[in-house]
């Protein structure tokens, strides 16, 4: 029976574990998972900081799972080495688990601002807590009280994520950000502006350009520029870096991450790395879309189902999961509107938290922010991923749904607009009838068959009425 | 309604055109008033008896039957009686796999029975919201509308439908991504803490596994895959929380996951603690004329009358006694299935006409020319008839009587009001002709009545059990099935005390979400959708030959983006050629606005290079059956 073991029970590990079970039943999976509960969905972490959901729902399987899917799963426990040469994995428990197939699903770590006092004895100081596990939140959920202040280290996606959670909890967020404007990596300044606005009227306040110097517990932070920033409670959110130590240590190439080919190899054919632990040119790393694409490459792989698959990248679309504060970017958007390879089109509306930006290149999208227009943004993401090429309204598309149509008036419409579409009758025939006598809404229904339907356009057929009425008279 | 003198009267409900002009087709030169046999008129009497003889020369199962939701009970029942104990055929099934299937399937699996609305239709007029997934009655049931003035409506449809048009809030996803809203809308209404917890817990079971699934959906997720904003998601659970309906119709059932569609249509129900309760629920809009009843008495591959199950032995044995035989057929093979096998020598079809309303419709048309023997009953000339090598002239819905089961479980008396024209017989009367020529007359009486009274104790004891059910009853009451005993008042309201599974309790069904089974690539860049308009009936047979209806919507037309005409050439009004892999429609465009670029709609009331099922994907559902009519992918091109 072939044996493939997987270390690391996040949203990667359990997903290819999934993914191989239902192509295969045959095969020997292993998981092993540092973390001591079930895997969970880390994507839900903002609303459990949020308070919308409970710890529990964002659980990826339950107790039953493993024996249900006949998956031998060691929580808890952590993998001491990999040794190459007899293809056996260590255990912290001293077991070895022998390997056809190895996968290296070991996420990331945050990453800590080489501000003072953040660390003690390499562990987070008390009232510093990191965003990124389900024990992170928990302390977080214990800590955080209506009107404490807060720090959030790092206004990049998971940092205003976490500040609108606690703001919507009742802190006093401030966000300490190093950078000119806020998510930088997906966002241009105007829209970084605009976000920096909209979250302000939540209640969050922003410090740009700006490092944390210095820690002090109970008290706050101290800035590189001297100012201060009250906070009883430092969430750190300032970027991961790739866990690639048992890599490392097992001489596979590592670089930011563990270097993978499209067939999700490092340089040992026998192991393998998919997520946040990955680096794969075709993507970035710290979101779920990536990961779950790769087990499902991988797992048709290791099963045999396609040996041909390919991981070819994932284009990545943005997504803020913040209440009240409706954000999307993808592709590139650092294109100038000036640029002449590109038609760039932008509309602000600071006031109203609105920005919207659109770059095509021959008619198709392939860049966009889209903030307060949420209609827009689901558009103009399924152009980007469809490759559908964008309408010849582009103004349209920028502003999102149109606003219903004015209702014309009766005296407008053409003799041969439908009135009542359940019987076909036009504005025309309803004018003839009028004209041959008929001058009430029954005798109108008798005469023509219009709104003995549904009944939904007696509303328009009383207007028509009136308009005859006032307009032309009967006996003219 | 009433007719006098070919003249339709409506009853309190109101009627759109089709109903107006049903009359028409009773003295409509096109119909057919005598047997053919290869094209030739023949006796009634020289028709049965080639027929009868033909069967004679096969094995039983070489010998199937094809039946129509737009029958009558009586006439579902002594079909499904006719094939299994005068054919002695196991192979039997009927369009309403087409229409219902996936609907039913789920039900079943949720709720332990299968009843379109589980509580009566006037309930609907107290809702607040009625969310309609996949369904158009504006165009389809226009005066079913009436029911819904009072409510909002949250209405979920690729294309901006009339329905749409008057809905609260619209939401379009793509073609074949139902599943994935309907995932997220679960998500969301735990997010937002809309979920009714208590009735979860005392009602139901299932939720942690369903939810494990749901949890992978949240909004954002969604919008990227269907292209239903995160804030509409939001915007409609919270219209959702309270007095509120989820019904849905064929946009979301007819795919290769329609069962699974439905299954999570129903998990949303469930968890906002809809069903089962007064002034809430889920529910099921019915496509045909008799799409319930249809469905209940032994049309179905798999079923015996009273919903009950053909595997199950101590079903077969009651059926045995109340048919006086000693042996029953097993399971046959579904609809599709059906029409295609190459094993079938000859085939009856009865108020159905699949060469123009079957998927890949090309592939019916070539395995009917293969068949020994294609026999047609129907009242006018269809597609289907005009292939047939005996056609039988049948009375239609004024010339007879008997019952028909509505969308809400309420039998509702059908009366002769005209004798049918010299030449016309009951479909009744031709079955009990075959069967008498095949040895067995005696178990086929030709008087509705009877077989309805011999429906009744078959009936006794199943799902739907009709047994307290009389035709005088029916003069005064209204009557949904259960009606266990004569003395029983009927069941308006399912579900109220305790769901149908032996426990009582309603299962949520852990469903994921999977795409169309062919999506779009680069040779076919385009989804096709397919449905109704409503000036005609399903394959058009009937409307098309009304001209005040055919006036109204002449030509098969295509439904096209502006834009995505113009990059394929072609202008509002000209012909155009609809690809799929499995053929090609010749259409007229119409660009519309509103709809998505990458998606182009069919109605399937046209015949011949006209029928959208030409293109349409006969992907099966593994549980239902049920083909993947709604999307497929297509090109577009200058005819």
């Amino acid at each position: 029976m072939r044996r493939v073991v997987i270390v690391g029970y996040g949203m990667a590990g359990a997903r290819l574990a999934d993914e191989l079970r239902r192509r295969d039943t045959g095969i020997s999976i292993t998981v092993v998972g540092a973390e001591p509960h079930a895997a969970y969905n880390r994507v839900l972490l903002s609303t459990v900081v949020a308070g919308t959901m409970t710890p529990e729902s964002t659980r990826l399987h339950d107790e039953k799972w493993a024996a249900e899917h006949d998956i031998d799963l060691h929580l808890g426990c952590e993998v001491r080495e990999v040794d190459r040469a007899s293809r056996t994995v260590v255990l912290g428990s001293g077991e070895s688990v022998p390997y056809d197939a190895l996968v290296l699903a070991t996420g990331s770590v945050p990453w800590v601002p080489p501000a003072e006092g953040l660390l003690e004895d390499g562990e987070l100081a008390p009232g510093v807590v990191a965003f990124r596990t389900l024990d992170d939140c928990a302390r977080i959920e214990a800590k955080a009280q209506k009107g404490m202040p807060v720090a959030v280290l790092g206004g990049g996606l998971l940092g205003i994520e976490a500040a609108r959670g606690l703001a919507g909890r009742g802190c006093l967020v401030t966000v300490v950000h190093p950078v000119g404007h806020l998510m930088e990596r997906q966002l241009d300044p105007g829209a970084g502006s605009v976000l920096a606005r909209t979250l302000g009227k939540l209640g969050i306040e922003f410090r740009l350009n700006a490092l944390a110097a210095k820690y002090l517990p109970g008290d706050g932070l101290v800035l590189d520029d001297g100012s201060h920033v009250p906070a009883e409670l430092v969430v750190v959110s300032a970027g991961v870096r790739a866990e690639t130590s048992l890599a490392v240590a097992a001489g596979l190439t590592v670089d930011r991450g563990i270097v993978v080919d499209d067939a999700l190899r490092t340089n040992d054919p026998r192991i393998h790395a998919i997520g946040d632990c990955a680096q794969h040119p075709g993507t970035v790393s710290g979101l779920v879309q990536p990961a779950w694409d790769q087990a499902a490459v991988l797992a048709d792989r290791l099963t045999g189902v396609n040996p041909a698959a390919r991981y070819s990248g994932t284009s990545v679309v943005t997504r803020l999961k913040a209440r009240d504060v409706d954000l999307a970017a993808l592709g590139d958007v650092h294109t100038d509107v000036d640029c002449p390879d590109s038609e760039v089109l932008c509309f602000q509306e600071p006031s109203r938290g609105r920005y919207a930006k659109l770059v095509l290149r021959d008619d198709r999208v392939t860049g966009a922010i889209v903030l307060g227009a949420p209609d827009a943004a689901a558009t103009i993401t399924q152009l980007y991923d469809r490759g559908i090429p964008a309408p010849t309204d582009r103004l349209a598309l920028l502003l999102g749904r149109a606003l219903p149509a004015e209702a014309a008036s009766p005296a407008d419409l053409p003799s041969s607009a439908v009135i009542c579409r359940c019987n076909t009758v036009s504005k025309g025939q309803i004018v003839s009838a009028w004209r041959a006598g008929a001058e009430s809404l029954p005798q109108l229904a008798e005469a023509t068959r219009a709104t003995t339907g549904c009944g939904g356009c007696k509303d328009a057929v009383c207007g028509l009425l009136d308009w005859l009425g006032a307009s032309q008279p009967a006996s003219a | 309604m009433s007719v006098i003198d070919g003249q339709v009267t409506p009853g309190p409900g109101g009627l759109c055109q089709k109903g107006w002009t049903a009359g028409e087709l009773l003295r409509h030169p096109g119909r057919l008033t005598t047997p053919l046999l290869h094209g030739s008129p023949v006796s009634w009497d020289e028709a049965l008896d080639f027929v009868a003889s033909r069967i004679t020369s096969y094995e039983p199962d070489e010998v199937a039957v094809f039946g129509g939701g737009g029958l009558t009970n009586e006439k579902a029942y002594a079909l499904g009686k006719f094939a299994r104990v005068a054919l002695k055929t196991s192979q039997i099934d009927y369009n309403g796999r087409f229409c219902m299937s996936s609907a039913a399937a789920a039900g079943n699996k949720a709720f332990g029975l299968d009843r379109g609305l589980p509580f009566p239709l006037t309930d609907l007029r107290g809702a607040d919201t009625v969310l309609l997934a996949g369904s158009n009655p504006a165009e389809t049931m226009p005066p079913f509308l009436r029911h819904l003035e009072g409510a909002r409506l949250i209405v979920i449809d690729p294309r901006r439908t009339p329905t749409a048009e008057r809905a609260t809030l619209h939401l379009q996803p793509a073609p074949g991504t139902d599943l994935a809203l309907a995932l997220g809308l679960l998500h969301t209404a735990v997010i937002e803490g809309v979920i009714d917890k208590e009735y979860i817990s005392s009602r139901t079971s299932g939720f942690d596994d369903a939810w494990r699934v749901a949890a992978a959906w949240w909004p954002e997720q969604v919008e990227r895959v269907t292209g239903v904003s995160a804030a509409d998601q939001r915007a409609a659970v919270h219209m959702l929380a309270g007095r509120s309906y989820v019904l849905t119709g064929r946009g979301t059932e007819q795919h290769a996951s329609g069962t699974d569609n439905v299954s999570a249509w129903i998990n949303l129900a469930l968890a906002l603690g809809l069903p089962g309760r007064a002034g809430s629920g889920y529910g099921c809009l019915t496509g045909q004329g008799n799409g319930q009843g249809g469905r209940e008495h032994g049309q179905k591959a798999d079923q015996l009358p009273g919903y009950r199950k053909i595997d199950d032995p101590v079903a077969r044995q009651h059926i045995m006694d109340v048919w006086g035989v000693s042996s029953l057929p097993g399971p046959g093979r579904s609809a599709y299935e059906l029409l295609v096998a190459d094993d079938i020598k000859a085939m009856l079809v009865f108020g159905s006409n699949p060469v123009v309303s079957a998927p890949r419709a090309s592939g019916v048309v070539d395995r009917f020319k293969a068949l020994d023997l294609l026999v047609v009953a129907d009242f006018v000339m269809s597609e289907t008839a005009a292939m047939a090598d005996v056609v039988f002239p049948v009375t239609q819905w004024a010339e007879e009587d008997g019952t028909m089961t509505n969308l809400e479980g309420r039998i509702i008396r059908r009366r002769k009001a005209l004798d049918p024209p010299d030449g016309v017989r009951s479909d009744l009367e031709l079955l009990q002709g075959l069967a008498s020529r095949l040895g067995v007359g005696e178990k086929f009486p030709v008087r509705p009545v009877e077989v309805f009274e011999e429906l009744r104790r078959a009936s006794a004891g199943g799902l739907s059990d009709y047994s307290g059910i009389t035709y005088e009853r029916l003069e005064s009451e209204q009557l949904h099935w259960p009606v266990p005993s004569v003395d029983h008042p009927g069941t308006p309201r399912l579900f109220l005390d305790e769901f149908a599974h032996p426990d009582g309790l309603a299962r949520f069904i852990a469903v994921d979400h999977r795409g169309p089974a062919e999506p779009p690539d680069e040779e076919f860049p385009l989804q096709a959708t397919t449905g109704r308009v409503l000036q005609h009936y399903q394959s058009g047979a009937q409307t098309r030959r009304i001209d005040e209806l055919l006036k109204a919507v002449p030509e098969m037309y295509v439904e096209v983006h502006p834009d995505t005409a113009a990059r394929s050439g072609l202008a509002p009004g000209e012909p155009a050629h609809v690809v799929s892999r499995r053929g090609t429609v010749t259409a007229v465009v119409r660009c519309v606005p509103t709809m998505r670029a990458d998606a182009v709609f069919l109605p399937f009331h046209f015949p011949g290079d006209g029928r959208a099922n030409l293109l349409t994907n006969p992907a099966l559902d593994p549980t239902s059956r049920m083909p993947e009519f709604k999307v497929c992918a297509v090109r577009l091109e200058r005819a």
